[in-house]
């Protein structure tokens, strides 16, 4: 796979706090790359070095082929931006900044073909001001697509969104790809990056503590699942602590609860329920998430 | 260049769309024509050299004009744009710091003409003003007036931190100099001291070059002026090149 990012042995210090600390990572063409991490933990800081707004103290950075912060000005060309502490003009009309932005650039997207896809076309007569907080983000998008990017960087995009809004943002992140631009994301939502990310670079403290598929990092963990539900029935006679993976199960009235591990766990289980037709309902799982890696690569949780 | 006739477009109608700054700029102006056309009207006196004294006046609101577009508008917006980071996003598309200046400068100056439009059209039609010069003359003092100010504006933007700081600093710059350079009402009833004072401001240069022209004295009589102003657009626009931040 072609590294469309590097990055060797970053570091950003501000006076006495050491913000980034020997950073390493690629990203590869065509992915949706995350870094999650606590507030502080140096993610804005390394993305901001990528699209050469700040200045890292050492290491080597390429994007695209440029040193982000010598090469900026022919790197811009081919980047797109949302960035995390920024505005426009709350006068500003939507239609009057797509044409703006496109006026930048020299093959732009028509504005009103990207209004479409973001799903705002009826407000391209409003003011910013007067937009909501996902419609705002919907039309940072717009703006950091408007260049036909190779990559753009999204920072912190879903902080302040409500679940439905930050779900539609998914969406929308999981299209950009889809059209053929690798995305390079940063959140503070573990869930976000789960459902998100095809690799996830996580950071505490400035440096990185785990990079790897959210899927490889949970099993990584090898931690055990639970299987949940409810029954009217005397399970007693079924021998669940007997099958492969089992290494506890409670029954509390109504509700029993198995706990394992192992590839074939939950299949065994729900296999001999079926087998013995016991009858049960609501049934369901709990896995290990993200979040239970940050949990057990710091020993602490991960605050919100 | 890509980017500058949008830009400035987009940077026109932002001004216009805001109320303070357009109030400032275009209607305060003109309620002083209305307001000092009622009190002391357009008859001719002694005091300037047989004009009347709306006549004399008309040509110094150029200065309050300029003034307030460079001194008030153009630090407050520049470093309010750089509080909320709208310079922010800029900084990471290929739009260059000068050509956004220049941009902005596109529309400080369009500002101008369209204040002194409306101005000397009212006190044309309410006073009969007199105009004696020459429209080349008279655009080249706006425009020289206009940079200058701005440059100001601009190096004042690059010093204070915030949109409130500015706007501080800007009133306490722009609102002596609006009455003591003659810009608000004519220097001649102004005492000698203050006069003197006026020499230092760089608001009295734009009033004196402004009210030469209108009434047609040739350029070669205002060199100083003219001089002093692009000394302070030259040195002004150096410093804030060298001082501008993006964030």
């Amino acid at each position: 796979m072609e590294a469309i990012v590097q990055v060797e042995q970053m570091s950003k210090r501000y006076g006495e706090v050491q913000a980034v600390v020997d950073l390493s990572f690629d990203v590869y063409a065509g992915e949706i790359f995350g870094m999650v991490g606590p507030n502080g933990a140096g993610k804005t800081t390394s993305i901001e070095c990528l699209e050469g707004l700040r200045h890292a103290d050492g290491g080597r950075l390429s994007v695209l082929g440029f040193d982000p912060w010598r090469e900026q000005p022919k790197m811009v060309e081919r980047i797109g931006v949302q960035l995390q502490e920024s505005n426009l003009p709350p006068r500003l009309r939507v239609s009057e900044a797509l044409a703006l932005f496109g006026a930048l650039y020299p093959d732009p997207v028509p504005g009103d073909e990207l209004l479409e896809r973001m799903g705002l076309s009826e407000k391209r007569n409003s003011p910013i001001g007067k937009l909501s907080g996902g419609q705002k983000q919907r039309l940072y998008i717009a703006l950091a697509l408007i260049n036909r990017p190779q990559l753009v960087f999204l920072d912190e995009l879903t902080t302040g969104l409500d679940p439905q809004a930050r779900r539609a943002m998914w969406d929308l992140v999981r299209e950009v790809r889809q059209g053929g631009c690798t995305v390079f994301l940063t959140t503070h939502f573990m869930e976000e990056a789960e459902r998100l990310c095809d690799r996830v670079a996580i950071l505490d403290h400035g440096t990185l503590i785990a990079l790897d598929s959210p899927e490889a990092l949970i099993h990584s963990l090898d931690e055990e699942k639970r299987i949940i539900f409810h029954t009217r029935a005397d399970p007693s006679h079924i021998q669940l602590d007997q099958l492969p993976g089992v290494t506890r199960f409670e029954l509390n009235g109504e509700r029993v609860m198995v706990q394992g591990k192992g590839e074939r766990f939950i299949s065994s289980v729900v296999a001999e329920l079926e087998d013995q037709r016991l009858d049960f309902r609501d049934l369901r799982t709990e896995q290990p998430s993200l979040e239970d890696v940050f949990l057990h690569l710091t020993g602490r949780k991960l605050r919100e | 260049m890509r980017g500058l006739r949008q830009l400035t477009w987009v940077t026109f109608k932002l001004y216009i769309r805001e109320p303070v700054a357009a109030f400032f700029t275009l209607a305060f102006p003109t309620m002083l024509v209305l307001l000092f056309g009622a009190i002391f009207g357009n008859e001719p006196a002694e005091m300037f050299g047989g004009r009347g004294s709306m006549d004399v006046s008309l040509p110094a609101y150029s200065g309050l004009i300029v003034g307030t577009i460079g001194l008030m508008s153009v630090p407050i917006t520049i470093a309010g744009y750089r509080e909320q980071g709208i310079l922010r996003r800029f900084r990471v598309t290929p739009l260059k710091p000068w050509t956004y200046i220049l941009a902005d400068q596109c529309t400080n100056l369009l500002m101008t003409v369209i204040g002194m439009l409306l101005v000397s059209g009212v006190a044309w039609v309410l006073f009969q003003i007199q105009f004696a010069g020459q429209i080349w003359a008279v655009l080249l003092a706006i425009v020289l007036s206009t940079l200058a100010m701005s440059a100001l504006g601009y190096m004042i933007a690059s010093v204070a931190n915030g949109a409130r700081m500015a706007q501080v600093v800007s009133m306490v710059i722009f609102y002596p100099m609006m009455f003591l350079s003659g810009a608000g009402m004519p220097i001649e009833i102004l005492p000698d001291s203050i006069r003197r004072i006026s020499n230092f401001l760089p608001l009295t240069y734009v009033v004196r070059l402004m009210r030469g022209l209108w009434f047609g004295d040739p350029l070669s009589e205002h060199w100083l002026e003219v001089g002093v102003l692009a000394g302070i657009t030259l040195v002004g626009g150096v410093l804030a090149a060298r001082f501008f931040r993006w964030e």
